[in-house]
């Protein structure tokens, strides 16, 4: 039996039918990434030993029945910013290239309760700040479509490892779009969850008021069930809410019927491709079809989100990444003469230019004389957002739109104007704005052949109306495609 | 000096709380591990670590700004203040700017020109930087992070002091208030307790000068002879008409001269913004209520209830009440044997005789109220004499032996049986014939000669009174 293409779930179900060992489904991965990794580039680093340490390991507690959950035997990836206890964690940055964290994230934890195998780390945006994983210092990754173009970013490695079945199911993080975009653009399933619901303790921060981790996944049902492993109230994150109801899997059901859709004007107003537009519009029709009502909706605002987001996330990222510094840990500079000139020459050295960028853009924000004029007026359009998103959510249970204007780029297009880059962003800002869930997941193909991505988001904690909405227009599709 | 001047002065004093752990971490508070052994990724700043506030310092924070009379803010917020230096893990440091828990208070000073108020601009709450060590290696700094996280108040006056006297009385009063708190223990030398001195002169009727920030002033004294140096040397520029730079200056307390650190030029942007890893923090009326009802006793209500319970004399409150660890010795040890101006004196004389003597501060106290109360006890019953009693104080004081056992221990109790004492009296009178002479020659003095040479041969256990009384009956006879 090949794992190639098998969701989390049917993998979890087969290792615990025995009839898949654990340790079979982890060398087979390896083998894939062996073969793989060459041309697509979507792994930092690879954990071959521990992996299969760890394959051994479980096996043995799903033997033993100490481990019955879904994902018990199940192999993964981890975003590089995502802290691993005793395996480098980078942020795809030479300041970290060498960097060990002592203890592991709280999602780490989550994971290794409920039996997944880590196989390694994944490539991303240095520091999640990019579209592309084109800033990567460690290279970039390819579309595992079609190799000329990018996967999407910050999470590209963990989209494209997972469309390139080297893994079952990845971990990435969401700050501006960073798990919905790469997973439009490879044509997986990712979430961005509820702000609060996953414990960013252990996540390297980039925009912490923004920042989530979520699954990115084959399928809606691996993402939810996934989302109901990593998800937990901790302590350790101040940040984090204790939710009443983490049974994210209850709601996989096929029924919309009666679902309040709408989708915002403003986002088939212009900068949109056509065909990206057609396949929204197509999926809209979809929902009707199963008896859900869809309309366009005017949502206010919508214009202010991308420079309210850039305001805020450099803000914070300018002081989330000050202890990079080459004092403690992480790259120093060789040579230098002195406190200053150190940090000068380690900082310099050790970032890239779009990091570069967006430091000093968020040191410029937060200086004195200009923090009125942008931070503050960032955070109260941020407040504004939020309202127009709970104004819309009195209507609508769920609002439809795509993860990004257009398909993958081409390799080495983006970076050349970054403003082009940023306003890319224009449809999943909003949700780390607003703290809302969303969901991308397929909804066809241009004509390269390169997926597009269908979002959903839901109010604040409504992850399962998203998730239901989600799974119902999935199943419909694959009806779709067996007839 | 041809012009008149007065000195303005406003003061930033950080106080180091009494928590048992860290702000923002479990780890803990205490002095003196080796380096970096009170340590976590948190208060390292490792990547991904994530700041969690520790409940008690809010609390702690509340009661110093209530018993100062400020203003709670009860929707209070977390700021980052951002600067680059080793002894700071994160680069930032967790402290308040927008909406410091605390505002518009007051404390009311005494000086010899009388009282005074003196405004509390705004208490706020903040985590302390680790600690670099420069002097062991020739070619590179350590730096030890047990400090990092620390607990801090920061708490800011406004220009309201006139002179060096009003800042130490301000200091004292301070200090007091949240000794009686139990919020810290106040300790310049150590640390615990830093003032900043901020500056101007001006001849009076005309605007505030321009002022200096003076640091490093590790005790009352130091801060003395840095205000009296700093209006100094501020007078002389004006003098010699140059002008007062706006800077932040380092004194020297042996060179008794401050020199400047930086600039107002210099001077960073810390480019402040809300910290985003913690929410802000709610105090519901029933917190501050809670808080408000679980105040202890403050110096002054403490004078006024001496007053009314114990018959001391005012000097003695006033002492007393002078240090909250001194107050507690009082009261505990006149609820175990109920002599108050007893106890009051042996703090009052003895003790202080022996801090004076070994240099330290009543909060140095080691002795248990139970133990003075039974010296006490032991005088009173006249099981000991006073010459004897002392001599155990001075035991108890260094280590707070247990006077009861160590009287039987050592048999120092008073002899006062008249039969035993009969047969030494006896023996002296034998042995001094010339002072025996003497006495029955009129020579009334001779008499305590002998009850003297008694005593000697009692070593001092004998009840002089028993002795006195037999030496007039055996002469006599």
């Amino acid at each position: 039996m090949s794992i190639k293409n098998m969701t989390a779930v049917e993998l979890g179900l087969q290792i615990k039918k025995k009839q898949l060992r654990v340790v079979d489904v982890v060398k087979e991965s390896l083998e894939i990434m062996e073969q793989l990794e060459p041309e697509y580039h979507a792994m930092l680093l690879i954990n071959e030993e521990a992996a299969l340490r760890r394959a051994e390991e479980v096996q043995g507690k799903i033997d033993r029945l100490e481990l019955t959950g879904p994902l018990a035997g199940v192999p993964c990836v981890i975003k590089d910013n995502i802290c691993t206890k005793g395996m480098k964690t980078t942020c795809a940055s030479k300041i970290l290239e060498n960097f060990e964290p002592v203890y592991s994230a709280q999602v780490i934890e989550n994971l290794e309760k409920a039996g997944v195998i880590i196989l390694g780390k994944a490539n991303m945006d240095e520091f999640a700040m990019g579209s592309t994983t084109e800033t990567s210092y460690f290279g970039i990754t390819k579309n595992p479509v079609n190799k000329e173009y990018v996967p999407g970013g910050s999470s590209g490695g963990s989209c494209a490892a997972v469309a390139l079945s080297e893994c079952a199911f990845a971990l990435g993080s969401d700050t501006g779009g960073s798990i919905r975009q790469p997973s439009g653009f490879c044509g997986v399933v990712g979430i961005k969850p509820t702000y609060g619901t996953v414990s960013r303790y252990g996540l390297i921060a980039y925009g912490s008021s923004l920042d989530q981790i979520g699954p990115i996944a084959r399928d809606v049902k691996d993402c939810a069930t996934i989302l109901e492993a990593i998800a937990s109230y901790d302590t350790k994150d101040s940040t984090s809410i204790a939710r009443d109801d983490y049974h994210f899997t209850e709601a996989l059901k096929e029924d919309v019927a009666g679902m309040k859709i709408g989708i915002p004007k403003q986002y088939l107003e212009s900068g949109i491709d056509q065909e990206v537009k057609d396949a929204i519009l197509a999926a809209a029709q979809v929902y009707k079809s199963m008896g859900a009502s869809v309309e366009e909706f005017d949502l206010d605002l919508v214009q202010y989100a991308v420079p309210a987001y850039y305001v805020i996330a450099s803000a914070e990222a300018s002081s989330n990444l000050e202890r990079f510094d080459g004092v403690k840990y992480g790259f120093r500079a060789k040579e230098y003469e002195g406190l200053h000139p150190m940090y000068k020459k380690t900082r310099s050295e050790g970032f890239g230019k779009e990091v570069k960028r967006r430091i000093m853009l968020g040191s410029f924000v937060l200086s004195s004389g200009y923090y009125d004029a942008y931070y503050l007026k960032a955070l109260k359009t941020k407040a504004l957002i939020k309202k127009t998103f709970d104004q819309a959510f009195a209507q609508y249970d769920v609002i439809l739109g795509p993860s990004a204007p257009t398909t993958a780029p081409k390799i080495g297009d983006s970076l050349a104007d970054p403003i082009k880059m940023y306003l890319g962003d224009i449809y999943t800002v909003s949700a780390n704005l607003a703290g809302i869930p969303g969901i991308c997941l397929p909804c066809g193909k241009d004509h390269n052949g390169l997926p597009i991505g269908l979002q959903l988001m839901g109010d604040c904690f409504k992850e399962k109306t998203i998730i239901r909405a989600a799974y119902a227009y999935e199943q419909h599709q694959k009806g779709e495609d067996l007839k | 000096m041809s012009r008149q001047y007065e000195t303005v002065i406003g003061l930033e004093v950080h106080v180091e709380l009494a928590t048992k752990t860290k702000i923002f971490c479990g780890c803990s508070t205490a002095f003196g591990g080796a380096p970096n052994t009170h340590t976590c990724p948190v208060c390292t700043g490792m990547p991904g670590t994530l700041p969690v506030l520790n409940k008690q310092v809010v609390e702690y924070a509340m009661a110093v700004g209530l018993a100062t009379n400020c203003s709670i803010t009860q929707y209070c917020k977390f700021d980052r203040k951002n600067y680059f230096y080793p002894d700071n893990p994160q680069n930032y440091q967790i402290s308040q700017l927008y909406l410091p828990i605390c505002r518009n208070g007051y404390v009311e000073i005494q000086t010899a020109t009388g009282k005074k108020q003196v405004r509390i601009h705004e208490i706020h709450m903040e985590e302390d930087a680790g600690k670099l060590i420069h002097d062991e290696w020739e070619d590179c700094s350590l730096v030890d992070y047990n400090r990092s996280g620390v607990p801090l108040i920061e708490i800011v006056s406004e220009a309201d002091m006139r002179s060096a006297d009003e800042v130490i009385a301000y200091l004292e009063k301070l200090r007091l208030i949240i000794q009686y708190l139990g919020a810290s223990d106040c300790k310049l030398q150590e640390g615990s307790m830093r003032a900043d001195v901020n500056l101007s002169i001006h001849e009076p009727g005309t605007p505030y000068g321009t002022r200096t920030e003076m640091k490093n002033l590790n005790s009352f004294k130091a801060i003395a002879r840095a205000i009296e140096g700093e209006k100094n040397r501020q007078i002389e520029l004006l003098e010699e008409g140059k002008e007062v730079i706006q800077e932040t200056r380092r004194w020297d307390d042996n060179k008794e001269y401050s020199y400047a650190m930086r600039s107002k030029e210099d001077a960073q942007d810390y480019r402040y913004f809300p910290e985003p890893d913690l929410p802000p923090i709610m105090i519901s009326d029933e917190w501050l209520k809670e808080v408000k009802e679980k105040q202890p006793e403050l110096r002054d209500e403490k004078r006024i209830r001496y007053a009314k319970e114990y018959d001391i004399p005012e000097y003695d409150i006033d002492i007393l009440t002078g240090s909250k660890h001194l107050a507690d010795l009082f009261e505990e040890t006149v609820a175990l044997c109920d002599h108050p101006k007893k106890v009051s004196n042996w703090l009052m004389v003895e003790t202080f005789r022996l801090l004076k003597e070994n240099e330290q501060e009543p909060e140095d106290i080691r002795f248990s109220p139970k133990h003075l109360a039974d010296l006490i006890k032991l005088t009173e019953k006249n099981t000991i004499n006073s010459t004897v009693a002392k001599e155990i104080f001075e035991i108890m004081f260094s280590e707070d032996i247990d006077p009861v056992q160590y009287v039987k221990e050592h048999g120092l109790a008073t002899v006062s049986d008249v039969n035993e004492l009969k047969t030494v009296v006896q023996k002296i009178i034998e042995e001094n014939p010339q002072s025996v002479l003497d006495y029955r020659n009129g020579k009334e003095r001779a008499i305590g000669f002998l009850v003297g040479q008694t005593m000697k041969a009692m070593k001092g256990k004998a009840d002089p009174g028993i002795v006195n009384q037999l030496l007039l009956e055996l002469l006599k006879g």
